[in-house]
């Protein structure tokens, strides 16, 4: 008698192999969710209200009105486009010695601690944090904006670049090193060439991503098209906030495919 | 004479290209900074370092008085998160399946459509998602929620269409020949194969979800932001350390969860 083979296949657990852990992170979860919904005091008197201004919304982003508010638009265009730009170029020319500063088979312990600090400040604090700091410094306007996109560059372009000397092919150095060349000679003629194709397209990259970040820190005061949106939503004036919407979506898909572009060329 | 040539990197005229398109980076970025500083205030900027100074001494110490009164909002961070997240994911995975070539029922129609929804969530920060939600919903949760969830979809869709379209065709050719439905070939073929990375996206997009919803409440969405938003307003510097403190603290913690879930699925 072989009655006692299982007849019924059954799915072999996929992620946590002991049944009875997963039954409990399961159960745990639901509680959790349970109660995260109860918390969730559900205004419907308020939620039925906005219906109205959803709906003017969605009509203002059909017919988005790019013509009554275009000095303002184009203004925080103007701020949005400088700012991305200056603060990518900036913060990529601070970021090459930090990255290499960064890189454990170049760099000496001390340089690279104090290198790998600085990265992991500039990574861990969002933006919109630091722009709030860079406003009460030096005031509102596109300037803090810049100088909080260069300081969000920092942390990402020299991690990554940091990363990327760190798996360079370590023959070419040796090589380099062995006609006794200097420390910057190494730099400059076995790292920057292994690294140079990755560095323009992570800059590309960081531009797109700045953009997309000049659209935000202007909520708090530091300029680009983000302020102009913020005060046409706060005067219910969807049609511009949808005009400003769009012109935000069609410049980051120009940006997207513009940089997926010159990365696929430059590489 | 051909044993006169001198090896160079690059030819004549690649040299040349290369140094105009330096100039002309040179030339736009100086443009651009004229442009973007015309109307800064020098005087407000050489006094940065005095400001700064003087904010950061205010900000010393901390308030730990304040951390009891930061656990609502904390709790309310998590779950805008959590929440945001699981919505998200639910309308993220539908729009995967129409975006990715080999599940997509009608790629020529739909397929666009798909994409354009991932493109246009993946545009919009989720901040300006709730500032607009706040503006229809009101002020509260169910702003942020959405707002995540709404911002979550591009994240969440991009990356798992494209682990469907790169799933093992035959596995799916497999399941075909045993005669199974369609929907029978996406449940035992491609689903299985893209589990584990579906739920490391997902954990991948709440770690960042976390951040994200610490700052929402600057625009009105509750949780930490709101807090940080009434400290900055009445210039309680203490406590907004406090509040960076407890938000920096969160996001490690979520960030250390997450990475080991993902160590474990991958």
């Amino acid at each position: 008698m072989t009655a006692a083979y299982p007849t019924r296949w059954r799915r072999p657990p996929q992620i946590i192999r002991n049944r009875r852990l997963a039954r409990a992170l399961q159960l745990g979860f639901a509680i959790w969710l349970i109660a995260a919904l109860a918390t969730l005091d559900l205004d419907w008197a308020r939620v039925a209200e906005g219906w109205s201004r959803a709906l003017r919304f969605v009509e203002g982003f059909l017919q988005p009105d790019f013509t009554s508010r275009w000095r303002d638009i184009s203004r925080g265009l103007v701020e949005s486009l400088t700012m991305t730009l200056t603060s990518t170029v900036v913060g990529v020319a601070i970021s090459i010695p930090i990255g290499i500063g960064a890189a454990r088979n170049i760099a000496p312990r001390w340089i690279y601690a104090v290198c790998r600090s600085i990265i992991a400040v500039s990574r861990a604090v969002q933006e919109i944090i630091i722009a709030i700091f860079f406003v009460t410094m030096f005031g509102f306007g596109p300037f803090a904006g810049f100088l909080t996109l260069s300081f969000a560059t920092i942390g990402f372009i020299a991690k990554l670049l940091a990363d990327d000397i760190e798996d360079l092919d370590e023959a070419q150095v040796e090589a380099v090193r062995a006609t006794g060349a200097g420390f910057l000679q190494v730099i400059n003629y076995a790292v920057q060439p292994q690294v140079m194709p990755r560095l323009i397209g992570l800059s590309v990259y960081r531009l797109d991503i700045n953009f997309r970040e000049s659209s935000v820190i202007g909520i708090v005061g530091a300029g680009g098209i983000g302020a102009t949106l913020n005060t046409s939503i706060d005067r219910y004036e969807y049609d511009s906030a949808g005009a400003i919407l769009l012109i935000i979506i069609a410049i980051v898909l120009l940006a997207e495919y513009g940089s997926s572009y010159l990365r696929k060329h430059l590489q | 004479m051909a044993g006169n040539r001198i090896w160079t990197f690059r030819t004549p005229r690649a040299r040349l290209a290369l140094w105009a398109g330096w100039l002309g980076l040179v030339a736009l970025f100086v443009f651009c900074w004229q442009v973007m500083t015309r109307g800064t205030i020098w005087a407000f900027v050489w006094d940065a370092p005095t400001q700064a100074r003087d904010i950061f001494g205010r900000m010393f110490p901390p308030a730990l008085a304040y951390v009891p009164e930061l656990m609502v909002p904390l709790w309310d961070t998590l779950n805008m998160a959590t929440l945001g997240t699981m919505l998200g994911v639910a309308m993220a995975v539908p729009v995967a399946f129409l975006a990715a070539r080999n599940t997509s029922p009608a790629p020529r129609l739909l397929r666009p459509v798909a994409m354009f929804v991932i493109v246009a969530s993946r545009s919009i920060n989720a901040l300006i998602w709730a500032l607009l939600l706040v503006a229809i919903l009101g002020p509260g949760l169910l702003a942020g929620i959405i707002a995540i969830a709404l911002r979550s979809i591009g994240f969440i869709g991009k990356l798992l269409y494209e682990a469907i379209e790169e799933t093992d065709a035959r596995q799916v050719e497999a399941v075909t020949a045993t005669g199974a439905s369609r929907a029978q070939v996406v449940g035992y073929a491609i689903v299985p194969q893209v589990l584990p990375t579906f739920w490391g996206i997902t954990v991948f997009r709440w770690d960042i979800n976390i951040r994200e919803s610490a700052i929402l409440g600057l625009v009105g969405a509750g949780g930490l932001g709101l807090k940080l938003q009434a400290s900055l307003n009445t210039l309680a510097w203490p406590q907004v350390t406090m509040i960076l403190i407890v938000i920096l603290g969160t996001v490690v913690v979520s960030e250390g969860i997450s990475a080991k879930v993902r160590r474990a699925l991958i």
